[in-house]
């Protein structure tokens, strides 16, 4: 099982070793960390999504909970969210049929091409966990020359996750 | 406003939080912090090593309840607090430990004396701050105060670089302080009260099982004052000796893996077992799917993560112990439960913590034994790690909480003595006796000097067996009998491999603790046979200032009743061969 956990911190130097020196010292598994400031400098956002059962689950954010720099954990549990994941994907395009093939697959996914070149072409694509591996899949027999993934960003909807 | 340095902020700062004594070890990143102390009310304790500084810190937070501190100097005299911090992060005491750093400029550099102090201790600390600068100084030493004293206490480090204590502040003590981000919770919710009432109050056979919790929020009356309304036999922790009244018949005696018989018994086949402060530790629960499978648990803690962390809680209540349990105490019904006293009375008799007591040997509880008759339980005992400490715990009758203090999570050798000498500063008109085994006694002896210099009157009992004996008695009951380097006596002229050890034939003990308490001008005395155990404790309390016996208790004595590690408390050992 994996879930989305949504961390509000303070942003100060060493809350990042912090947080992955908890999952790391209680064998917590992080499928992804997405770490930024938001709209208040003085606070930064972790979105981990953690790998594990319930059980897992509840120690995860309580664990993140106790530590001093942690403002708010939110697990997302029962409350809507949206979720999204942005991708960078190099593919191998050796002669005109490939590329095309991907040109199309791009369209059909949404997705954008912001790169161009003799052998390869970057794809950009956003969306949820399922969408990015469907791409990869399908792009797949062309050969993928390098990816790179964002990790997930999470926000519920409406005003059920604010900061007070 | 005046301006100070840094340094003399931070020593103003310690006195603003009416610290009476500090421990610990100059050095060359500390300097302008002991230049600062010259000539102020502070009053520092130099120890021998900083591990035993850290120790003495939390020995005196343990028996008084207030924060320890230590100061150390940056690289080595950090890591070597590295012990003492975990010491205490896993016990939960309250310390502030204030180490030097080098100077901002060359942090990062592999400066002289440069470690990463707060990447080293993060997960031993309840929380740690490096002060960049010097305006952020006296807030931080609020906060770390703040920190570490709240919700369930720990130690919070404080790292402070060279030039940070040099720079010059104006400089105004915070009278408040406020974390956004740190809010402890300390009123259970009422709801989940009455829940644990309704399930206390239609249960036939509960149990309350205390930890250092009760004590830390000082609830032994309230403690005292549920289990008899409802007649509700309690058992205890290590760390909880002391916070229920061992004379009474609801006492059962510490669980666990040297527990009493009874506690384990009553533990297992209880109905509700009604945890406070404590956080079923697996020295205490044995095989955890087997941990009273019968029982609803009842889980009151003020650590939110320490619920179902383990075992499955059934009804948690997150909150300070006292506040809890007073509310508790009055939603539970008077109930009398005597089938369920009478089973566990019959417990006790059953196996009743024992040892030979019909023979001439000096056997190790037996000195226990003594020394709680001769002080009532009212001395402050330490003990380091091993057969010694889980004797003393079975054997010595404390009066009340805060007078056992062991390293019970960490499991430190060497804490002991040092702890025993904080506590000393701590409570100077108590008697304060460390109970060590000639193995852990060895690992922080060096801190007689500070005894012997501050006039602080420790008493050290060594049961002397010549090993380091608890791995003897697991390799005598699981390694078949090999003694693979557990002995203390073992010459390069020894038998390579040797399991039959015998005073008379085994060379001879080194050190003489006699003749080196001597060198330290202390009184030394050797016990070899049971007669003389009682007037030599008589003569070691008599004699002002320190003293050293050293005990020769059975060589191949094991504690029982026993759980081996990872088997259910059902399963317990009583005996040898039995």
């Amino acid at each position: 099982m994996r879930h989305p956990v949504s961390v509000l911190v303070e942003n100060k130097s060493g809350v990042l070793a912090r947080i992955s020196a908890l999952f790391a010292a209680r064998g917590f598994n992080i499928a992804s960390l997405c770490v930024s400031e938001t709209e208040d400098a003085a606070i930064s956002r972790m979105t981990i999504v953690v790998k594990g059962n319930e059980a897992i689950l509840e120690q995860v954010t309580k664990q993140l909970n106790k530590l001093v720099d942690v403002i708010k954990v939110n697990d997302f549990k029962d409350i809507g969210y949206i979720e999204k994941e942005l991708a960078l994907i190099k593919i191998n395009t050796v002669n005109k049929i490939s590329r095309d093939e991907i040109i199309r697959l791009t369209g059909v996914f949404r997705a954008k091409i912001i790169d161009v070149s003799p052998d390869s072409v970057i794809v950009e694509i956003s969306g949820d966990e399922n969408k990015l591996n469907a791409f990869m899949k399908a792009v797949l027999p062309y050969g993928l020359k390098e990816t790179c993934k964002t990790g997930v960003s999470v926000l519920c909807r409406g005003n059920s996750g604010k900061v007070k | 406003m005046e301006k100070k340095t840094g340094a003399q902020i931070l020593v103003e700062s310690l006195l603003k939080e009416n610290v009476e004594v500090v421990f610990g070890l100059p050095g060359g990143q500390a300097l302008p912090i002991f230049d600062a102390m010259h000539g102020s009310k502070l009053n520092f304790i130099l120890t021998r090593h900083e591990q035993a500084a850290s120790h003495m810190a939390d020995g005196y937070a343990r028996s008084t309840g207030k924060p320890g501190v230590c100061i150390v100097t940056s690289g080595p005299g950090a890591t070597n607090i590295v012990t003492g911090l975990a010491t205490a992060y896993m016990d939960s005491v309250p310390m502030i430990a204030i180490s030097g750093q080098v100077a901002t400029s060359v942090i990062g550099q592999d400066a002289f004396q440069e470690a990463d102090t707060i990447g080293i201790t993060r997960p031993i600390t309840k929380h740690n701050f490096l002060v960049k600068d010097v305006k952020d100084l006296a807030k931080t030493i609020k906060e770390a105060f703040y920190i570490a004293t709240t919700g369930r206490p720990g130690p919070v480090l404080v790292d402070v670089p060279f030039d940070v204590q040099r720079s010059v502040c104006e400089f105004a003590y915070p009278e408040k302080v406020e974390i956004r981000s740190y809010k402890p919770n300390y009123n259970g919710h009422i709801g989940q009260i009455k829940k644990a009432a309704e399930v206390i109050n239609k249960s036939e056979r509960p149990v309350l099982y205390v930890g250092t919790g009760v004590v830390v929020s000082n609830a032994e009356d309230e403690i005292l004052e549920l289990s008899k309304k409802a007649n509700i036999p309690v058992t205890n922790t290590l760390l909880a000796i002391g916070a229920y009244p061992c004379n009474t018949n609801l006492s059962l005696g510490m669980l666990g893996m040297h527990g009493t018989y009874c506690a384990n018994k009553a533990v297992q086949s209880a109905d509700v077992v009604i945890a406070v402060g404590a956080r079923f530790d697996d020295r205490c629960t044995g095989k955890v799917c087997d941990f009273a499978r019968k029982a609803k648990i009842i889980h009151v803690d003020i650590d939110p993560a320490a619920i179902s962390k383990i075992v499955d809680v059934d009804i948690p209540v997150v909150g300070d112990a006292k506040t809890i349990l007073k509310e508790m105490v009055c939603l539970v019904d008077r109930k009398e439960r005597k089938n369920w006293i009478k089973t566990v009375d019959a417990w006790k008799e059953e196996h009743p913590l024992s040892y030979e007591r019909n023979d001439d040997n000096l056997h190790p509880q037996y000195v226990i034994e003594k020394i709680s008759e001769l002080t009532k339980g009212e001395a402050i005992i330490t003990t380091e790690v091993g057969q010694h400490q889980m004797w003393s715990a079975q054997y010595y009758k404390a009066k009340r909480s805060r007078l056992f203090l062991s390293s019970g999570g960490l499991g430190t050798m060497g804490f002991g003595y040092p702890a025993a000498i904080g506590a000393k500063f701590g409570n100077p008109n108590k008697e304060v006796i460390a109970v060590a085994g000639d193995g852990s006694f060895q690992m922080n002896m060096q801190e007689m000097a500070v005894a012997v210099l501050n006039s602080v009157d420790v008493k050290v009992v060594i049961l002397n067996n010549q090993y380091l004996g608890n791995v003897r008695q697991w390799q005598e009951m699981f390694y078949g009998k090999r003694y693979s380097h557990s002995c203390l006596a073992k010459r390069k002229e020894c038998p390579k491999w040797c399991n039959t050890p015998n005073r008379d034939a085994c060379p001879v003990y080194v050190p003489d603790f006699v003749k080196w308490a001597e060198s330290y001008g202390v009184l030394g005395i050797r016990v070899t046979e049971k007669k003389d155990v009682e007037p030599a404790l008589k003569k070691m309390f008599e004699t002002k200032g320190s003293a050293v016996i050293d005990m020769w208790v059975e060589i191949e004595e094991n504690i029982f009743p026993m759980v081996p590690a990872g088997a259910s408390l059902d399963d317990m050992i009583t005996r040898m061969n039995g």
